[in-house]
């Protein structure tokens, strides 16, 4: 069971708090740019150079900002890169300290087996697919759930409210189409 | 060194408090996105409006930064992209951050999500050139904008109310709307909402 949304919604409240008070609103999906990042200059080491003020890369999208994403590739132990690894030892521990994920869920999710079957194959590929529309979307917004939904509202940042308007206007129809059963 | 301290205490925080309120499990997303179990959205609304309330006051009596605010610009893209993670989110059920928690906690069908979200970013890598061409990334409502203006802030304010008691007042009203929410919009009474769990 998660928690009552009261206990709940203050912890994580408290937890974007924290984050601004002390370093910066939350963000994650520039971590999966970073990783690709690291991962393409190790099969090509020519995709990532060193220069005189910082870093640059052949991808434009790398070097932009004068190459912050190709600097932060550079030198992941950096703040993000190292809070999104955090976040996985995070929701670890605290999924085993509540007796981990049930094994048929950990196949296949209850919501998806009620309406698509247990076939895992379909699950994973529709997870793959999801997986690269959320994020290319997210690099075309600058930003995802974390930093342009919940840190942008939040800062009252305009952009905020225009990205949680695309996004849930078209998660709500999609989720509807999909899940007429409920599981 | 103590930059990397915070990332991983508050990483850890935002991972743990992701798992308890069910952000990580699709099948809690999937009844949230169609209406049918909106505890969850009720976290998130509270969440937002806690977290603004406590920064805006925090910097009204100088306990918190206003340099630590990074608002992103506003662009066309930002819908578009906005629709095409929503439409990802309710497929896969998960976002950027709670798929890195769920493939964590043990679920199987977050590494295939992260898998693809992997090659989704490189996509948009390689055709990030044809994006600045279209113009659809140039800013639009005056870029990195707050709806009042910020003391001390450097980013444009859409209007010229005052941005910290403007922030105050919206988390309030998030707070009052997660209160104000329902348990649940559509389909069959309350009670068996978390079969697996």
């Amino acid at each position: 069971m998660p928690l009552n949304w009261k206990t709940g919604g203050l912890l994580l409240g408290l937890v974007f708090f924290a984050a601004v008070l002390l370093v910066k609103p939350i963000g994650v999906s520039t971590q999966f740019v970073i990783l690709d990042a690291i991962i393409g200059d190790a099969v090509n080491p020519g995709l990532i150079t060193e220069t005189e003020e910082g870093y640059t890369s052949t991808n434009a999208y790398l070097a932009k900002s004068g190459g912050k994403y190709a600097g932060n590739a550079a030198n992941p132990l950096n703040y993000s890169f190292v809070f999104v690894l955090a976040m996985a030892a995070g929701g670890f521990l605290s999924a085993m300290t509540r007796g981990g994920i049930p094994k048929p869920d950990r196949r296949v999710p209850a919501l998806w087996r009620a309406n698509f079957g247990d076939s895992p194959l379909r699950r994973h590929a529709a997870a793959f697919l999801g997986g690269f529309i959320v994020l290319y979307g997210a690099r075309l917004a600058g930003g995802c759930t974390s930093g342009h939904m919940m840190s942008g509202m939040m800062q009252t940042a305009v952009s905020g409210y225009i990205f949680a308007l695309g996004a849930f206007g078209a998660a709500v129809p999609v989720a509807l189409m999909l899940y007429r059963k409920e599981g | 060194m103590t930059t990397i301290l915070l990332a991983i205490v508050i990483g850890m925080a935002f991972g743990a408090v992701l798992d308890r309120i069910g952000a990580s499990d699709p099948s809690i997303i999937g009844w949230m996105l169609s209406l049918k179990a909106l505890g969850l959205a009720k976290t998130i609304l509270l969440a937002i409006g806690v977290g603004s309330v406590l920064m805006f006051a925090g910097q009204m009596i100088g306990l918190v930064d206003v340099g630590h605010m990074s608002v992103k610009a506003a662009y066309i893209g930002v819908f578009i992209g906005g629709v095409m993670l929503g439409a990802g989110w309710a497929l896969a059920g998960f976002c950027p951050g709670t798929g890195v928690v769920a493939a964590a906690s043990g679920r199987h069908d977050a590494l295939f999500f992260i898998a693809g979200g992997l090659l989704g970013a490189a996509a948009y890598m390689v055709t990030y050139p044809a994006w600045v061409a279209s113009g659809l990334l140039e800013n639009i409502a005056g870029g990195k904008t707050t709806l009042g203006m910020v003391p001390g802030a450097d980013y444009p304010g859409l209007t010229g109310l005052p941005g910290d008691l403007l922030g105050i007042v919206l988390g309030l009203g998030f707070v009052a709307v997660a209160f104000a929410l329902p348990e649940r919009l559509l389909g069959a009474p309350q009670g068996q909402r978390h079969p697996a769990e």
